[in-house]
């Protein structure tokens, strides 16, 4: 049977065609719908684990005991778990282990555009790379086959195109799980120096046994073309562009076993057309390769290493015509992202920016809060940075008291609880703001450990966030409501006064969530309204001004009352 | 033969449901299709595109300047933003609802209301409807999406059965009669 399928769902379901048995992953764009689809098979159990270290790591562990397991993450996720990634390519796996990485070439909503190729190459794992939907499942099966033929890890690398594409996606029936026997065996699985020493060449040998694969294995397939002036390798999305391009007219090899790549049959491609052109989204990696073959490509000459490559960007670089188009003469407003109305940061943000506060920002929708009006946040650098980074502004800067940081409830699970133990144990006055929304927003609401329900929706340990900071040692945690802007101004200027560290949890559930009610949708009386725009600098989308006076989109108002506050003249209230 | 339909909006319009009813109509007509959607960040009223697109063999999962047979935007500004993406000879298809975005909000640049007129004079084909009324006598504010398939529905070949039964394939059973009507209005309206 066919079934329109996202590059994400066909990953889900060769996982439980592959007769996949667990799977641990935190969520991050473009990778987050793999598991989520993979928690809709009852065959599967699925969890969200704090990060990814964590989830690379019960992969492991359900590797080791003899399951076919996964682990799912985007990208920068990967920089989580490479401590476990680069020594479980030493020790091998017992049940098939696969690590699902998503790249985002475009940085369609990530903070780099790093190339997870380099992964591969470094820890010296086996890496996939499927061109649409019915390969992402394919290749999914067949990882779990390598990985046990090979004794390795293997990496399934993703990108935002092939994750977010439907394509027609052919099912099979479901493989039974099937659990291997757990062998205490330490030479192979305690990776202390004396049989650490021992694994590397194993190692070694195997990827060159896998280079032997890559000579031969039907992933790397070479579709001769008719017009040999022209030869190109390939791989993943850029595939697709370049089939758009050049039809059957050009030899294509495309490369589906990234990492390592073959010798001989890329030697032999190469002699067998005039001229060689690389064509890869990123970083040079299969050119690098190429040249130090000794054979000489086009790549990078002609293709930008930054941002997403496309049909009409292969055929300009090559001079052929494409569709002539017509182009706005006037400049179009940009409509970026932003902060939904009833959004329970937009009044904390609001606060700060109003008090001139320097904000150290983090990873979620409340980086929103860097956009203009509110213009809060000073810096985001990755999940985590900004608890242990003021940490650091505070040990630089001790005079002023006017530096916080703003992390979410998800975020600080994550990798903020670290960084808050360090602001206890070598002491800065430090004000944590942690915005507990009650769910992991930006990636479209996932459960967290401090939600208080799994990845299923059934009911799960919640951990206490006030309890836990003060567990990690802050004696000073407070709780405010950030719709209520006056109790939430008095408390920060309150804590970061005071000469010890400090954690304020600004708590309200996401205004997106089902749980949560709307109020009905506030309105603007034209006749007290004075044109002020005071309530326009907390950039709502539901309010604008219309014939000089604000009013209020009552489809977007879910009456949070935050703008309410601002007026001076209580032109805003309720409905009438 | 080739079809490319660009769907363009602002986020939460329901462009998803709209590219699902396409790529399920255009699989039922035994094509090769490949729908390209938007994720993350641009869910929170961010510019949203999808694409659509359908043949004997399809690769590229994305649309490209100059490519895009038909352009459906569900606001005025996002059809003016992406008319880079139009074939010569292409057609947009636009609802005439306006939404500020940010920048307009906060005042440091206007909604340039003539945009559309511009691109006509220029020889854009453009078919501004206002699909918003349509949608609220079908039931929902939200079938805006429908209203707009339905007007579509006119400049492809496919029998409107197909359509309809596309829409049951689509969405929940409870929102099936009111999107049929949505579509029926859309298809009507002149």
């Amino acid at each position: 049977m066919k079934k329109l399928m996202l590059g994400n769902e066909a990953v889900a379901r060769g996982l439980l065609e592959a007769g996949c048995s667990v799977v641990s992953s935190y969520p991050g764009t473009p990778s987050t719908e793999i598991t989520e689809y993979a928690a809709k098979y009852d065959e599967i159990y699925c969890e969200w684990a704090p990060n990814e270290k964590v989830a690379c790591e019960v992969a492991f562990g359900a590797s080791l005991a003899g399951a076919r397991s996964a682990c799912c993450m985007k990208h920068v996720g990967l920089n989580v778990a490479a401590d476990p990634l680069f020594t479980m390519s030493y020790t091998g796996v017992n049940g098939g282990l696969v690590i699902c990485v998503a790249d985002d070439p475009g940085m369609h909503s990530s903070q780099n555009e790093q190339d997870s190729r380099h992964y591969a190459i470094a820890s010296k794992i086996p890496m996939l790379e499927p061109a649409d939907s019915q390969e992402a499942k394919d290749f999914t099966k067949t990882a779990f086959e390598l990985s046990e033929q090979f004794d390795t890890p293997v990496l399934l690398r993703m990108c935002t195109r092939i994750a977010h594409s439907q394509c027609s996606v052919e099912m099979l029936e479901p493989a039974k799980a099937v659990k291997k026997e757990y062998v205490k065996n330490p030479q192979k699985f305690i990776m202390a120096p004396a049989n650490a020493i021992r694994r590397h060449p194993v190692v070694e040998k195997r990827t060159a046994d896998l280079i032997a694969f890559a000579e031969t294995s039907p992933l790397n397939r070479i579709e001769e073309g008719t017009d040999k002036s022209l030869g190109i390798i390939t791989s993943g999305t850029c595939y697709d562009y370049v089939k758009e391009v050049f039809g059957d007219t050009v030899s294509v090899f495309k490369l589906g076993l990234v990492n390592p790549l073959p010798v001989e049959k890329i030697k032999t491609f190469a002699a067998s057309v005039e001229r060689v052109v690389v064509i890869e989204e990123l970083d040079p990696v299969i050119e690098t390769h190429c040249k130090a073959l000794g054979i000489k490509v086009d790549g990078k000459n002609i293709f930008s290493i930054c941002g997403e490559f496309s049909q009409k960007i292969i055929a300009d670089a090559f001079g052929i015509k494409t569709n002539s188009f017509t182009e706005n003469s006037a400049p179009i407003p940009v409509r970026p992202p932003v902060m939904c109305a009833g959004c329970p940061h937009r009044g904390l943000f609001y606060v700060l920016s109003k008090n001139k506060y320097t904000v150290l920002g983090d990873i979620g929708c409340y980086t929103l809060g860097s956009a203009a009006p509110l213009n809060a946040i000073d810096s985001v650098l990755c999940m985590g940075a900004s608890v242990s980074g003021l940490h650091g502004f505070n040990k630089a800067n001790q005079t002023e008291n006017k530096t916080v940081c703003v992390i979410g409830d998800s975020t600080f699970m994550h990798s903020g609880m670290t960084g808050l133990a360090n602001i206890a144990y070598n002491g800065t006055n430090s004000t944590v703001i942690i915005v507990d929304n009650s769910i992991t927003g930006m990636t479209g609401h996932q459960q967290n450990p401090t939600t208080g329900y799994n990845i299923k929706g059934d009911p799960a340990t919640k951990i206490d966030l006030e309890a836990l900071c003060k567990a990690l040692g802050i004696n000073r945690v407070r709780v405010v409501d950030p719709y209520d802007l006056k109790e939430t101004e008095k408390v920060i200027k309150e804590e970061t006064a005071v000469s010890e560290p400090s954690v304020i949890i600004s708590r309200r559930p996401c205004a997106l969530l089902k749980s949560v009610k709307a109020k009905p949708a506030l309105i603007i009386d034209p006749d007290k309204c004075r044109s002020c725009k005071a309530c326009m600098r907390i950039g709502c989308p539901a309010i604008s001004m219309k014939n000089s006076k604000a009013v209020i989109d009552s489809t977007l108002c879910v009456g949070c009352g935050v703008c309410e506050q601002l007026c001076a003249f209580s032109a805003i209230g309720g409905t009438k | 033969m080739k079809l490319n339909i660009m769907i363009v909006g602002v986020g939460g319009q329901g462009s998803l449901l709209a590219s699902k009813l396409l790529g399920r109509l255009l699989i039922n007509e035994g094509k090769d299709v490949k729908v390209s959607e938007v994720h993350g960040m641009s869910q929170r009223g961010g510019s949203v595109v999808t694409y659509v697109r359908s043949g004997e063999k399809v690769y590229s999962p994305i649309i490209d300047k100059g490519e895009a047979d038909f352009i459906v935007s569900f606001e005025k500004l996002e059809a003016a933003r992406y008319v880079d993406y139009l074939k010569p000879n292409g057609k947009i298809i636009v609802n005439s609802q306006e939404i500020d975005p940010m920048p307009v909000i906060c005042g440091t640049c206007e909604y340039p209301k003539s945009i559309l007129d511009e691109l006509s004079a220029k020889g854009v084909d453009i078919d501004c409807i206002d699909a918003l009324s349509p949608a609220i006598e079908a039931g929902s504010a939200k079938a805006v999406n429908i209203v707009l398939m339905g007007k579509l529905s006119n400049y492809l070949s496919i029998e409107k059965e197909k359509w309809l039964e596309a829409i049951e394939q689509s969405v929940a059973p409870k929102f099936v009669e009111m999107n049929k009507k949505a579509f029926e209005f859309g298809r009507a309206y002149k």
